[in-house]
């Protein structure tokens, strides 16, 4: 099988990006600086979205830019889609309180 | 490491020899188009500004003739008045002669005429090419080059592939000690309090914050708001979830290093480094701007193709979209497309785009300069009057 074609920014980053959209179940292999990790998507992810590299906690922040882009809202499992439903603008969030 | 450059009078390094001709006023820009016209090497600036502008337009305006003149990659400068205007040619022409440069001044009500001034224009801007073609190129430290950043016609290829990927290139410049600046304030808007963390000082960071409350502010009053309805439903579609996410895809092109200082437009550094100056979003009005502050060299990303370039300043052209690189293929000058096939890393491409920059650097054309696009615009906020 051809590898799922994603990338990471920066090594920092919680999240990366699908570069084809892929299925719940397809197996993806991160490369990071020299480490290859190897993820279950747990959910689908569209083509330009993204997904966790690792279980976040509701609160985390997720980084992407090497930057936090936002927080999470709820549990973040490793390999599911990460957009709009789990998380919100840090600022956004401060606004709405 | 170095680049072939240009040594000036007043010690700095030009990646071009250009002569100049300024036009003081939008009246004698036709005059300076025709002292230009069909000589090799020598570039007007197609100003139309310098009448009846108003307080701190006034300022910008001669900050932007003066910095263009100043500019290393130009060898020499003909300023052309009329006569009546507020900006004198002679007050241009003398800020810029401090850098030991050649510079002369002509005023069409003083000479009685465009066609005489054209003549004398002509006569005197060819011994500034011959002077000019006396010169030779030798080699320059890294660190003495002034690197504009710049996005424009985005698409999704260019938060993923070019943006990051000139990020690379410009974390390579700031480690040979080179001066990068990251500039179009309205696009931080979301991000801001991001860069604002990389300030190098607190006065750093707070002028930072204000320059895009104010951007933000001037666009309230015009019935705008940025920050609201961004990211765009076209934008969420696309996998964008927030405004932080989509600035950063932005800022991000400038590198990773530490902010050391926040400038006006078209102000030069006086820090190496990154440096951030306080442009619009306005393509050519931020170019501009840069090159004006002393950049010797752009680096453009773009997802969808763009054309523009500086009278003074090379400008690379980077896509990460395969599609639109091939037809625009005579505007484009590096296909960054790979990284999105899986086939480059980001720290590949970035390393190609500053290999690139240094052969631009050191003489080789780009797109944009073979195309004659030689475009420009100043930054204004009030109407003339």
């Amino acid at each position: 099988m051809a590898r799922a074609r994603v990338i990471v920014i920066n090594e920092k980053d919680n999240v990366a990006t699908a570069l084809e959209s892929l299925r719940r179940g397809a197996e993806v292999a991160i490369e990071i600086q020299d480490n290859v990790e190897k993820i279950t998507l747990v959910s689908d992810v569209p083509l330009g979205h993204k997904f966790a590299l690792r279980d976040l906690k509701k609160g985390d922040a997720v980084i992407k830019y090497g930057e936090p882009i936002g927080q999470s809202l709820s549990k973040i499992a490793r390999g599911e889609h990460v957009h709009v439903h789990n998380v919100i603008s840090k600022p956004r969030l401060r606004r709405s309180r | 490491m170095k680049f072939q450059g240009y040594r000036r009078a007043d010690g700095r390094a030009g990646t071009r020899n250009t002569v100049l001709v300024i036009p003081s006023v939008g009246c004698s820009q036709e005059a300076a188009r025709s002292i230009a016209q069909g000589l090799k090497g020598v570039v007007y600036l197609p100003n139309i500004m310098g009448c009846g502008q108003m307080g701190e337009d006034r300022q910008t305006l001669k900050r932007t003739l003066t910095g263009f003149g100043l500019n290393p990659n130009v060898a020499a400068v003909l300023v052309v008045g009329l006569g009546c205007e507020e900006l004198a040619a002679e007050n241009i022409a003398e800020a810029i002669r401090q850098s030991g440069k050649r510079v002369e001044a002509l005023v069409i009500q003083e000479i009685g005429g465009t066609k005489r001034t054209i003549s004398l224009g002509r006569s005197i801007v060819k011994e500034m090419l011959d002077h000019a073609a006396k010169l030779r190129r030798e080699p320059i430290p890294l660190r003495e080059l002034i690197l504009g950043t710049e996005c424009g016609g985005s698409d999704f290829t260019s938060g993923l592939s070019s943006n990051p990927a000139v990020g690379s290139a410009c974390d390579m410049l700031l480690a040979e000690g080179g001066t990068v600046i990251l500039s179009e304030t309205p696009e931080l808007i979301g991000a801001e309090h991001i860069l604002a963390r990389r300030a190098k000082t607190r006065t750093v960071s707070r002028q930072l914050l204000d320059a895009v409350a104010l951007w933000e502010y001037t666009a309230l009053e015009a019935g705008q708001n940025i920050r609201e309805g961004n990211p765009s439903p076209g934008n969420i579609a696309g996998g964008i979830t927030t405004l932080e996410e989509k600035s950063l895809g932005c800022i991000y092109k400038a590198g990773t290093g530490p902010l050391q200082e926040v400038i006006a437009y078209g102000s030069r550094p006086s820090k190496n480094g990154l440096v951030f100056m306080d442009t619009p979003a306005h393509d050519i009005e931020q170019l501009t701007g840069m090159a004006a502050g002393g950049a010797q060299i752009v680096l453009f990303t773009t997802g969808r193709g763009t054309p523009i370039g500086s009278p003074i300043a090379p400008v690379i052209k980077i896509t990460g979209n395969r599609g639109v690189y091939l037809k625009m293929k005579e505007h484009m000058d590096i296909d960054v497309s790979k990284v999105l096939e899986g086939k480059e890393t980001l720290t590949d491409a970035g390393r190609r785009i500053f290999e690139e920059m240094i052969l631009v650097a050191s003489g080789k054309p780009t797109k944009a300069e073979k195309l004659g696009q030689r475009d420009f615009c100043i930054f204004k906020l009030n109407p003339n009057i």
